[in-house]
C-alpha cells in the first residue's frame, strides 16, 4: 500500500509542474502583450511601460520567469489582480466558499435522488419504472444546463415567483462572514428570515448544477447494482429467505457503492465546469463567475492563478479518490 | 478427386453474416438507439440542405414582425411558424441554419480529436517507456483542467470565434482518445496475431495502423459518438458565454445568449434553441449507447 501511495504521489509532481507551466504559458508565450492590455484604451507612457515590464519581470528570459512563477506558486504567491490589485490567492479564497457551498448542495441533491433512482431501476430491470427512470437520466445527461437554468427561471422565478433570480442573499439582511457558507452564517446571525432567503437563493442553482451529476450517478448506480445482483452471494442471500429489501439494500447496495463513490468523487471537474455556467447565469459570486469576469476583463494574473488553483483542486481530489480506491480495492494497487 | 472438391464447394455457402449486418442486428435491438439514429439522420439532412429548407435568410430582419409568437399562439401566423426573435428574424430559419453549425462543430472536433488522439495513443502504446510516460503525463495535465474552463481560456487567448472554439474543444477532448487507444493497444500487443505479423516482417507503421488499429476501433467509435455530443454542448456553452460563434451567426448557443434578456417576455426565443440542442445531443447519446452495446458486448451496461 505504501508503495502504491508513493507511486501515485510521484506522478503528482510532474503533473503539478506541467499544470503550472500551462497556466504560465497561456499568458506569457501566446501573442498579446498583457501590459498594453492592462493600460486599456488610455495607453501609457514609455517610462511607465518600462517600469511595469521590469516590475512583472517580463524583461527576463522565459525560463527564469517560469522559475520565479513556480517558486511563487509553491509559496502561495500567485501575483495580484490587474483590476483590484488584491493578491489572486486572497480573492480566490474569499470567493471559494460560495462555490463550495453550491457544489456541496448540488452533489447532495444529485446523490439523494440519483442513488435511489439507480437502485430502483436496477431492481425493476426492464420494467416500466426502469425505462422511465433511465430515459429521464439520459435526458438529464444530455441537458445543456445553461438552457435548463433559463427554463427554471422562466417557470419558478417568472411565472410562479417562488425563487429569486440571482445572488446568494436578499439585500434586506446583512451579517458578518463567519464561515463563508450562507446557510450557516444566516443561522448564526439569528435574523429571522435570513436562512429562508439563503435557501431560496440556493434552490435553482443547486438543481441546475446537480442535474448532470444526478444523471451520471443514477446510471452508474444502476449498472453497478445489476452487476452485483447477478453474483452468487446475492442468490445465497435470497435462498436463505431474506427479505428482498434487505438483500437489495444491504447486501447489494453496499458492494455496488464502490464505483458509485468513485464517480461522485471524480465529478469534481464536472461540477467546476458546470459552476462556470451556473454561477454566470445566477450571478452567484463564486470562482466560476470570477473566472468568466476576469477573462472578459483580460485580468491575466487572475485567469492564470484561477486556472492553476482549479486544476490543482481537481488533481488533489482525483488523487484522494485514487488512494481511497486503492485502500478499498487491493486489485487496483498492482497496476 | 473431382467429387471431393465439389463436396467442399457445397459446404462453403453457409458463411457467417457479414460484419456490418451482424452489427445492424445488434444495433436494431435497441429501440432507443434506432430512434436516435433517425433523429440524427434528420439533423444531418437539415444541416446539409439548410439553404434549401429554410424559408428565409437567417439574418434577414422583418422589422414589422419583431418578437412575433409561434403560429399556435394569439398573434402568431404561419408566415413565421416558430415566431421571430427581437430583431424580427425568423426563428425556424435560424434554427435550421444552426443545425449546420452544430453539425460542422461535431464533425470537425471529432475528426481532429480522434485523429490526433489515436495517433498519439498508438505511439504511446508502441513507444519505449520514456515516450509513453511523457505522452501520458501530458494527457494527465490536460485532463486536470475542467474541459469547459480550459476551452474558455484558450478561446479567450486565441480570440472568440467558432473556429477557435472548435480547436479548443478538440484539444480538450483528445486525451480520452489517447487513453482509450493506448489501453487497447497494450491489450492487443501481446496477442499471437501481432507476434506473427512481427515475425512475418511487418514494420512498425504497418503493425500500428494495419495490424493492431482495426482491432482497437470499437471503443474509439463509441467515444467518437459521445464526443460528438460533448462537442455540440461545449460549443453551445462557449457561444452562450460569448466566446464561441459571434452574433449574428445563428449558432444555437449564441442565439440563447442573445435571447437571454427576453426570457420573461418571449418564451419562444429561449425555448427553441435549447430544445434543438437537447434533442440533438440526446439523439446522439442514444445512438452512442446503442453503438456501445452492439460493437462491444464487454462494455454492455445491462
Amino acid at each position: 500500500m505504501l508503495r502504491y501511495i508513493l507511486a501515485r504521489l510521484i506522478t503528482f509532481v510532474p503533473t503539478f509542474v506541467g499544470v503550472t507551466l500551462i497556466s504560465f504559458a497561456f499568458i506569457r508565450v501566446l501573442p498579446g502583450d498583457p501590459i498594453i492590455v492592462m493600460a486599456g484604451e488610455r495607453g501609457m507612457t514609455q517610462e511607465r511601460y518600462d517600469e511595469l515590464v521590469q516590475r512583472f519581470g517580463f524583461d527576463q528570459p522565459l525560463y527564469l520567469q517560469f522559475w520565479d512563477y513556480l517558486t511563487g506558486v509553491v509559496q502561495g504567491d500567485l501575483g495580484r489582480s490587474f483590476i483590484t490589485n488584491r493578491p489572486v490567492w486572497d480573492e480566490f479564497f474569499t470567493l471559494f466558499p460560495a462555490t463550495l457551498e453550491l457544489s456541496i448542495c448540488a452533489i447532495i441533491f444529485a446523490t439523494l435522488i440519483g442513488l435511489p433512482a439507480g437502485v430502483i431501476a436496477a431492481v425493476y430491470r426492464g420494467k416500466f419504472f426502469d425505462r422511465a427512470l433511465m430515459s429521464t437520466a439520459l435526458v438529464g445527461y444530455s441537458m445543456p444546463i445553461f438552457w435548463w437554468a433559463l427554463l427554471l427561471i422562466i417557470v419558478f422565478s417568472g411565472n410562479l415567483g417562488w425563487t429569486p433570480v440571482s445572488g446568494r442573499m436578499s439585500l434586506m439582511y446583512f451579517f458578518d462572514d463567519v464561515t463563508g457558507f450562507m446557510l450557516i452564517d444566516s443561522l448564526l446571525s439569528g435574523q429571522a428570515g435570513a436562512f429562508t432567503s439563503a435557501v431560496q437563493h440556493l434552490i435553482l442553482p443547486t438543481i441546475v448544477l446537480g442535474t448532470i451529476p444526478l444523471a451520471v450517478i443514477a446510471r452508474q448506480t444502476r449498472s453497478a447494482m445489476l452487476e452485483v445482483l447477478s453474483e452468487d452471494y446475492i442468490r445465497t442471500a435470497r435462498a436463505k429467505g431474506l427479505r428482498p429489501a434487505r438483500v437489495n439494500g444491504l447486501h447489494a447496495l453496499r458492494n455496488a457503492m464502490i464505483p458509485v463513490v468513485t464517480v461522485i468523487g471524480l465529478s469534481v471537474g464536472t461540477l467546476l465546469a458546470g459552476a462556470i455556467l451556473t454561477e454566470t447565469i445566477f450571478s452567484w459570486p463564486g470562482i466560476g463567475k470570477w473566472m468568466v469576469d476576469s477573462i472578459f476583463r483580460r485580468d491575466y494574473p487572475v485567469v492564470q492563478g484561477g486556472l492553476l488553483l482549479i486544476a490543482l483542486m481537481v488533481m488533489i481530489v482525483n488523487l484522494t479518490v485514487d488512494l481511497l480506491y486503492g485502500l478499498i480495492n487491493p486489485k487496483i494497487r498492482k497496476r | 478427386m473431382a467429387d471431393a472438391s465439389s463436396q467442399i464447394a457445397r459446404t462453403v455457402p453457409t458463411r457467417r453474416p457479414g460484419r456490418l449486418s451482424e452489427f445492424w442486428r445488434y444495433f436494431r435491438e435497441n429501440r432507443g438507439a434506432v430512434m436516435g439514429l433517425y433523429v440524427f439522420a434528420v439533423f444531418a439532412f437539415v444541416a446539409v440542405f439548410a439553404d434549401l429548407i429554410a424559408p428565409y435568410d437567417p439574418t434577414a430582419q422583418f422589422r414589422q414582425h419583431v418578437l412575433q409568437p409561434p403560429f399556435w399562439q394569439a398573434g402568431g401566423s404561419w408566415q413565421f411558424p416558430l415566431g421571430t426573435d427581437p430583431l424580427g428574424r425568423d426563428m425556424l430559419s435560424r434554427l435550421i441554419h444552426g443545425a449546420r453549425f452544430s453539425f460542422f462543430v461535431g464533425i470537425v472536433v471529432v475528426v481532429v480529436a480522434a485523429t490526433g488522439g489515436v495517433i498519439m495513443g498508438l505511439l504511446a502504446g508502441f513507444a519505449p517507456k520514456w515516450l509513453d510516460t511523457l505522452i501520458m503525463r501530458l494527457m494527465d495535465i490536460i485532463l486536470a483542467f475542467p474541459t469547459l474552463l480550459l476551452a474558455l481560456v484558450l478561446v479567450a487567448i486565441l480570440g472568440p470565434s467558432l473556429i477557435n472554439a472548435m480547436i479548443a474543444i478538440a484539444l480538450v477532448l483528445q486525451p480520452h482518445y489517447v487513453r482509450l487507444t493506448r489501453a487497447s493497444v497494450i491489450n492487443e500487443r501481446t496477442k499471437d496475431y501481432v507476434t506473427s505479423a512481427k515475425v512475418a516482417g511487418a514494420g512498425l507503421p504497418r503493425l500500428m495502423f494495419v495490424t493492431v488499429l482495426p482491432n482497437c476501433l470499437a471503443p474509439i467509435i463509441v467515444q467518437a459518438a459521445l464526443s460528438f455530443s460533448t462537442a455540440i454542448l461545449d460549443a453551445a456553452a462557449l457561444g452562450f458565454l460569448g466566446m464561441g460563434a459571434q452574433p449574428p451567426t445563428p449558432e444555437w448557443g449564441t442565439m440563447l445568449a442573445e435571447a437571454r434578456e427576453f426570457i420573461l417576455r418571449a418564451w419562444w426565443v429561449v425555448t427553441f434553441p435549447g430544445l434543438a440542442i437537447l434533442v440533438t445531443v440526446l439523439a446522439i447519446n442514444l445512438m452512442g449507447d446503442g453503438l456501445r452495446d452492439a460493437l462491444d458486448p464487454k462494455l454492455k451496461r445491462s
